[in-house]
């Protein structure tokens, strides 16, 4: 059994303490042709250096939304996308592998989740996603990602490389900062970070304002308009006051929420939420507004695309799993998109922290809604758009990750069969062209127990 | 009648291995514990059918068979015939045509909370946990369900699923009666009960039950709480049984009734239950006392001990790929069904949620892809007894549906591509030879009455 006992040693942790975008790139490499196998021994027997690289022969889907081209050809270097697409020449002496047809994606971009902030929900001191605390705004969840949480090798062994990070509320309706990260095995996650506001202003943004939702929309207005007292004269802003919602530190945070500077993702799902906040911009006509959740959005999607907001969905919501998602349905993205709305999906209600690996399952099954008279689906290339560049798109970093076009980050992923199947799995996961372990604690679980029963030692020895 | 089965049952192989079996219990008499039988009935009614055919569909039986090319005859709400291409079929009914497609028997979710635990999730409707003592096995959880969870619609339309169990939570450690039902809507719990489907005590060990009371200051606070309540409990429910087997005056009482049920092989246990450890400590606690957990639910260490599993005859009912949300789950792993399955032990796919149950076909997709990919190569038509035969076995109904059997209920799902691909819904759906779902007419898909009238009501969902 091959995927048992490989040579890898432990993987080695960069501890460089850049924080640039892309990591340093090591030099180029050079080698021939090999096959799908030979790449996984490649990959597991490489240090963590960027490398030039081509992969041929490959079933290559771009990720902006177009649809997958046969026998197409990705090139790194610097850990970048050089090409990718039909027909590239591929420079001589570049370490190539030939995908022998398998799939090729670029890495997948998580467009909700808590990943790095969590590493078992349910246990406290391991859960960083939420803090009863004198601060909101100002919360700054970059810090705290860990690199080497669990969850981030599971994911990234199943093809996420990024993921939108995103803090919970605690006090008021105001979570935060959140980031966006890289999933690779190294010390350095931070993709950007402080790169949104959170925001609740549907039934939780009612509760965290003390019941209702009007009371959360006089909040939100209120303690904007405190931001801006900020901005304005900083020095005399006395957030200490007992009129003062915001103490200094959260007003200063959602100063370049009011300039526009950063972007506010705002979570609601009933479309009656939807328009209110979309009009929120007639008071503060900067707000970058991203709508989380969105459960009805495709009620008024026109409103949503004329409004050039993005939307970040959980995609299979299709239960009036409470008032506010009462017209909930599958076809909530795909009409959505439809209508113009740029969309992505994320892990709206359950395992932020921990189930990245379901956004191929989501994406699935909005291709299967095709099949589903009077349903809207999504192509297939919709579809990963939906889970690589539309999230990037999002988070303003289109140009930077989430899909294979020239100059985007070398995030590749090299799958046995068609990503969005349920059977299948990466083969080789590569992040700014560093090739990444494939193992975590889930697979030596696996090979340790692959056969039950003790051998000659408890298997307490087996590792 | 029924005090006559019990002393059948106590003289029969329905003892569990270990037990001490129960020799010539005395002649029935009715004593003040005497129970009334089955208070509670189903009144459930096939619906109407036409006699169907499907032709040229690939075949998944439920039982581990594969036929392609298959023809599968349904009539008077059974399966009346199953073949291959030249299985005869009569002239004049409804023939459709299956080519691409396949067949399986419905779909059975084994550990479903719709209905308990419905939408909208509001408080006004959370009625799964009786979480204000730990032994609650007095407790009927068809006495929470609400008909109107929409859930039940979306687990037929998506799902495929024609069977569920609906089980209490598992705050408690005896959390009471489980109950099958038919994924039919009806206006009452009685119309979608099951017919003949025994009934199932919800047992939980782990974290849960010592969290909640742990956290009142009371007992059970640690495992070794939660199984010495657990001991205390049966051996006052072995004292009860054994009055009642021998007919001798006693107050009823509707808790050890249900556990004196399991004693004597009636009632089967569902043990909610995450760790390796746990789960052999239960197993000897039913030996202990004279009876045998038919199925491990959640188990994501079940890969651990599944030569034990195997070798007690005890199920898992497993996800495919949910693990870590608390610490018992920590060590959850995707090949922990391919690998439950290769030792040889009864493996279930289930869902335990409301979306979940919609995708259960996916949920064993990532489990045989996981299989395959550590070289445990189990067939797709064999991997679908994950959904079908095993857990209907494991509730006491795989003599009336869970495989597409001449003469089992016609209980059938006709997908519109493999069921084991994302790409893949189910096309038609019969119960008991019904209709009940077709995703080209709109009009045959449920709307339950909580969503009459309420902004997507009809909607493809």
């Amino acid at each position: 059994m091959s995927y048992k006992n490989h040579p890898l040693p432990p993987f080695a942790l960069s501890l460089s303490k850049g924080r640039s975008f892309f990591r340093k790139k090591g030099k180029a490499s050079t080698g021939s042709a090999r096959t799908v196998l030979g790449a996984l021994f490649f990959v597991l027997s490489t240090p963590a250096l960027a490398q030039s690289l081509a992969i041929t022969g490959a079933t290559l889907a771009i990720g902006d939304g177009s649809e997958p081209i046969r026998n197409g050809t990705v090139l790194i270097s610097a850990g970048k996308v050089i090409a990718a697409g039909a027909g590239i020449a591929v420079p001589p002496g570049t370490k190539t592998i030939n995908a022998g047809g398998k799939w090729v994606t670029p890495g997948l971009v998580s467009g909700y989740s808590r990943v790095g902030l969590v590493e078992v929900p349910a246990v406290n001191e391991t859960n960083d996603a939420s803090a009863r605390s004198p601060f909101s705004a100002a919360i700054d969840v970059a810090p705290a990602i860990n690199p080497l949480a669990n969850p981030i090798a599971i994911s990234r062994t199943a093809g996420i490389t990024r993921a939108v990070v995103v803090p919970s509320t605690g006090t008021g309706i105001f979570a935060g900062q959140g980031a966006v990260v890289d999933l690779g095995a190294d010390m350095n996650p931070i993709t950007r970070a402080r790169a949104f506001q959170y925001v609740e202003l549907g039934e939780e943004g009612a509760k965290d304002a003390g019941g209702s939702r009007p009371a959360a929309i006089l909040t939100f207005k209120t303690m904007l308009r405190e931001a801006q007292e900020f901005a304005k004269a900083p020095a005399s802003y006395d957030g200490r006051s007992k009129d003062a919602l915001l103490n200094r530190v959260d007003a200063q945070a959602l100063v370049p929420v009011v300039t526009g500077a950063m972007p506010l993702m705002v979570h609601v799902e009933s479309a009656r939420d939807i328009v209110t906040i979309l009009s929120l911009r007639q008071d503060f006509p900067a707000l970058k507004i991203i709508i989380a959740g969105a459960a009805e959005g495709w009620m008024v999607a026109p409103q949503i695309a004329a409004a050039k907001v993005p939307v970040i969905a959980g995609g299979l919501d299709d239960l009036p799993s409470s008032f506010e998602k009462l017209a909930a349905t599958q076809s909530n993205v795909g009409r959505m998109v439809k209508a113009g709305v740029a969309v992505s999906m994320g892990l709206m209600d359950r395992d932020e922290g921990l189930q990245l690996r379901l956004a191929t399952q989501q994406a699935g099954n909005m291709v299967a809604l095709n099949k589903v008279p009077g349903a809207t689906g999504l192509s297939w290339g919709q579809a990963l758009r939906t889970i690589s560049s539309a999230p990037a798109e999002a988070m303003g970093l289109g140009d930077r990750i989430g899909s294979l076009k020239v100059g985007r980050a070398g995030d590749v992923v090299l799958w046995d069969d068609d990503p969005l199947e349920m059977t299948s799995a990466p083969i080789a996961v590569w992040i700014d062209g560093v090739p990444q372990p494939i193992d975590n604690r889930q697979t030596k679980l696996r090979d340790r127990y692959a056969t039950p029963g003790e051998g000659a030692l408890p298997k307490a020895y087996e590792w | 009648m029924r005090m006559l089965l019990i002393a059948a049952l106590l003289a029969s192989a329905a003892t569990p291995a270990g037990a001490k079996k129960e020799k010539d219990a005395p002649a029935p008499t009715q004593g003040s514990s005497a129970e009334p039988d089955n208070p509670y009935p189903s009144t459930y009614k096939a619906y109407p059918g036409v006699a169907t055919a499907i032709r040229g569909a690939t075949i998944f039986d439920g039982e581990g068979g594969r036929i392609d090319n298959g023809v599968i005859f349904l009539s008077d709400g059974k399966v009346t015939a199953i073949g291959g291409p030249d299985t005869p079929i009569p002239a004049d009914i409804a023939v459709f045509d299956g080519t691409g497609k396949y067949v399986t028997p419905g779909v059975i979710d084994i550990h479903s909370h719709l209905g308990d635990y419905p939408s909208p999730s509001v408080d006004a409707l959370s009625d799964g946990n009786e979480a204000t003592a730990p032994v609650t096995a007095h407790v009927w959880a068809e006495h929470s369900i609400w008909p109107q969870d929409a859930g039940f619609g979306r687990a037929l339309a998506n799902g495929g699923v024609t069977s569920l169990q609906i089980l209490p939570g598992s705050a408690n450690l005896f959390g009471g009666r489980s109950v099958t039902l038919k994924n039919v809507p009806a206006r009452t719990m009685q119309g979608m009960k099951f017919p003949g489907a025994p009934y199932g005590l919800k047992m939980a060990c782990g974290e849960n039950p010592k969290r909640v009371y742990g956290s009142k200051g009371r007992e059970p606070s640690t495992r070794m709480g939660n199984m010495a309540v657990n001991r205390q409990t049966w051996i006052k429910a072995r004292e009860y049984q054994k009055k009642r087997a021998a007919g001798k005056d006693q107050t009823r009482d509707l808790g050890l009734e249900t556990l004196a049920d399991v004693l004597e092989g009636k009632i089967l246990v569902h043990n909610h239950c995450y760790r390796a450890d746990e789960m052999a400590n239960v197993i000897d606690m039913g030996k202990e006392f004279g009876y045998k957990v038919t199925a491990f639910h959640h188990a994501v260490e079940a890969y651990k001990i599944a030569d034990l599993l195997r070798d007690n005859g005890v199920c898992s009912a497993l996800w495919g790929d949910w693990y870590g949300f608390k610490m018992e789950a920590y060590d959850g792993i995707r090949e922990n069904i391919p690998l439950v399955h290769r030792a040889g032990a009864c493996t279930i796919v289930h869902s335990d949620d409301e979306n979940g149950i919609q995708r259960l076909n996916q949920e064993a997709a990532k489990a045989l892809g996981a299989g395959r990919r550590m070289g445990i190569d189990i067939a797709d038509e064999v991997a679908w007894t994950w959904l079908a035969i095993n857990p209907a076995r494991a509730m006491g109904i795989a003599d009336q549906t869970g495989s597409l059997k001449v003469g089992k209920m016609a209980d059938v799902v006709l997908w519109n591509g493999n069921p084991f691909s994302t790409y893949t819904r189910p096309e038609k759906v019969w119960i008991d030879g019904a209709l009940l779902y077709d995703s080209a007419n709109p009009k045959l898909r449920p709307v339950s009455d909580f969503e009459l009238g309420q902004i997507g009501a009809g909607d493809v969902k």
